[in-house]
């Protein structure tokens, strides 16, 4: 479980994070959304330890400014938005940089940390890659690997940023449900998304941000109304609401 | 699917590349065969095997009989001995510390020099040069001294410069502040030497580097420093293989990104700055042999930094053996050597790379 207490995060004189108080249960998919600079990367990088920021921010009800590092990296696996995927390191060798939070500063990896990496590439169906350089796989595949690489880490809270971007349609599901999949595991899943139907599809719970402040929570049905859309992207849209959940449709002006 | 995929596909194999049996026996036989051959070529031509039994008849125990003459002995282990030792730490230490930069500031054009080392050791030694030769209170220890203090002081500074930058622009900040120092020191050396034309000569002689003055107090000096210097780099091999993902990644790792950079960088400079004081400016060995690992092994740090360090020592050794033999008894400068030589290998080794990757 993660949470934040009056979450600030400030550039210099502006706050791109202004008081958000947010609560992720473990198992649970929570997705921030809201137009650009919103403040939803901010949010996401100051759970992960990586942006400085003022109020609390907790992991299974414990300060993470006391933790430290190692120990916040054992609890929370990060994913950026474009990852650094070095062309020509193998998929096992990325995988096995998850498995750092475990191994001492000047050590290397031991049979525990070759078994946790090769269950991730079992578990995202990497075996037959697991020798190809990182730079002769397609997007959907190198998405994959990059998952792999923060489920090797073993953390029991993911953090993705924008997972599905510069994927086709069926990549972005296919990625999603194994977040899903994951989700069965145990693992609490915080996400920010851009695309909203697919947003309403996944995560159990919405936070809509703007100006770096909480202006809607709920499912999707409370979340992705036509006017909050309007209101806070500022779009034209069309709502759907049918049993297979929200849609959302941009509709020309 | 043949039988062989579907054994791959049972059990993946998931592990780290690293050195490698092949790339490692090649690698050490390379730097074998380079140390007989610096011994042995010469004004003075000692046979292999006299080589190897004189070095045994200084083992206790072992009963070898001494093969050379007082003469040869002399020639050989006073003279040479130290030259390609020198040459050797020099050589693997520029590679070792080129890897590295080149790993911590993710640029593959990074070389040893690129914190300001070779501008400030080549203002202290010319400052050494130019007044304590003057002054006529030089000894032997006084330019090799200065240079490094230079060395010191000028990364000190750009460290100081590029930190002020703040931490998120650190890495591209400490490259500019790197090429303001280099060129600051460049400017105040060039017109010290402008002032005093007399010492000219021998300003350019340690600027262009060499090891013809090699002597066993040079190898004490510089081998403590490389010793240190490398075991750290080499310690480090996965933490350089971390911080390839990018500053942020690395700290989502639980990596201290500021702490693993500062060890690198103070390792790699200290190591490159005691040799270039005993050595003078070697371009490109720095650039050259990482590279040439990478294009030719892998582009891992667990491959890439022990392999420089080896390399580049064997490397370093046949480029000054060439030096001091192709104009006998004159010596062409090693820097020149080490850029004549070493760009047509490495469009070699770019050229035959292509196809195999």
């Amino acid at each position: 479980m993660i949470e934040t207490r009056d979450l600030w995060v400030r550039f210099g004189p502006v706050a791109a994070v202004r008081g958000l108080t947010l609560r992720a249960e473990a198992g649970g998919w929570t997705a921030l959304i809201g137009p650009n600079g919103a403040g939803k990367t901010s949010a996401l990088r100051a759970l992960a330890g990586l942006a400085a920021y003022d109020g609390e921010v907790l992991l299974d009800g414990r300060d993470a400014r006391r933790l430290g590092r190692r120990a916040v990296a054992r609890l929370v696996a990060y994913v950026p938005q474009k990852p650094e995927t070095p062309a020509a390191l193998t998929v096992a060798e990325y995988v096995l940089l998850g498995r750092t939070p475990h191994i001492a500063y000047l050590g290397g990896e031991g049979r525990r940390d070759r078994e946790a990496a090769t269950q991730a590439l079992r578990r995202l169906e990497l075996e037959r890659f697991a020798e190809r350089p990182l730079g002769s796989l397609s997007g959907g595949e190198l998405q994959r690997a990059v998952l792999a690489r923060a489920l090797a880490q073993a953390a029991a809270v993911l953090l993705l940023d924008e997972p599905t971007t510069a994927l086709d349609l069926g990549r972005q599901q296919l990625v999603l449900d194994l977040v899903d999949a994951l989700r069965g595991d145990g693992l609490t899943v915080v996400t920010t998304m851009h695309d909203l139907t697919l947003a309403g599809q996944y995560a159990e719970r919405l936070v809509l941000l703007n100006e770096g402040s909480v202006v809607a929570e709920g499912t999707a049905a409370d979340v992705l109304s036509a006017p909050n859309v309007a209101t806070h992207y500022g779009a034209n849209v069309r709502v759907v609401e049918d049993e297979a959940g929200v849609f959302v449709f941009p509709v020309r002006r | 699917m043949t039988a062989t995929a579907e054994r791959a596909e049972a059990a993946p194999r998931v592990e780290a590349r690293g050195v490698g049996l092949r790339a490692g026996l090649v690698t050490v036989a390379f730097l074998l065969a380079a140390l007989l051959v610096g011994l042995a070529v010469g004004p003075v031509h000692v046979g292999i095997g006299s080589i190897v039994r004189s070095a045994l008849s200084y083992v206790p125990f072992l009963h070898v009989h001494q093969p050379l003459d007082a003469v040869d002995r002399a020639v050989l282990w006073q003279v040479r001995a130290p030259r390609v030792a020198l040459a050797g730490l020099v050589g693997g230490m520029l590679a070792v510390a080129g890897a590295s930069y080149q790993g911590v500031f993710r640029n593959p054009l990074c070389d040893p020099y690129l914190l300001g080392v070779a501008g400030g050791a080549g203002l202290g030694a010319t400052l050494a040069i130019v007044y304590a030769s003057a002054a006529a209170t030089g000894s032997s220890w006084t330019v090799p001294l200065a240079a490094f203090a230079g060395a010191i002081a000028a990364v000190v500074v750009t460290y100081a410069l590029g930190r002020s930058a703040g931490a998120t622009h650190m890495t591209g900040a400490l490259v500019l502040a790197g090429v303001t120092m280099a060129t600051f020191t460049a400017a105040v050396q060039t017109f010290v030497q402008q002032q005093h034309t007399q010492q000219l000569q021998n300003v350019y002689a340690w600027l262009l580097g060499g090891f013809s003055t090699a002597t066993w107090r040079d190898v004490a000096i510089c081998a403590p420093y490389v010793a240190v210097s490398s075991l750290v780099l080499v310690l480090h091999r996965r933490v350089l293989d971390v911080l390839s993902l990018g500053d942020d990644e690395a700290a989502s790792l639980g990596m201290d990104v500021a702490r693993a950079r500062l060890a690198i960088v103070v390792a790699a400079t200290l190591g490159t700055a005691a040799a270039v004081s005993v050595s003078g400016l070697i371009a490109f060995v720095g650039i050259i042999v990482p590279h040439t690992i990478r294009l030719l092994v892998s582009t891992s740090y667990r491959a890439v930094v022990p392999l420089s360090l080896v390399a580049g020592a064997g490397f370093l050794v046949v480029t000054d053996v060439v030096a001091r033999t192709v104009l006998s008894p004159a010596e062409l400068p090693i820097g020149v050597v080490t850029a004549f030589l070493g760009a047509p290998f490495f469009a070699v080794v770019l050229r035959t790379a292509r196809g195999v990757r």
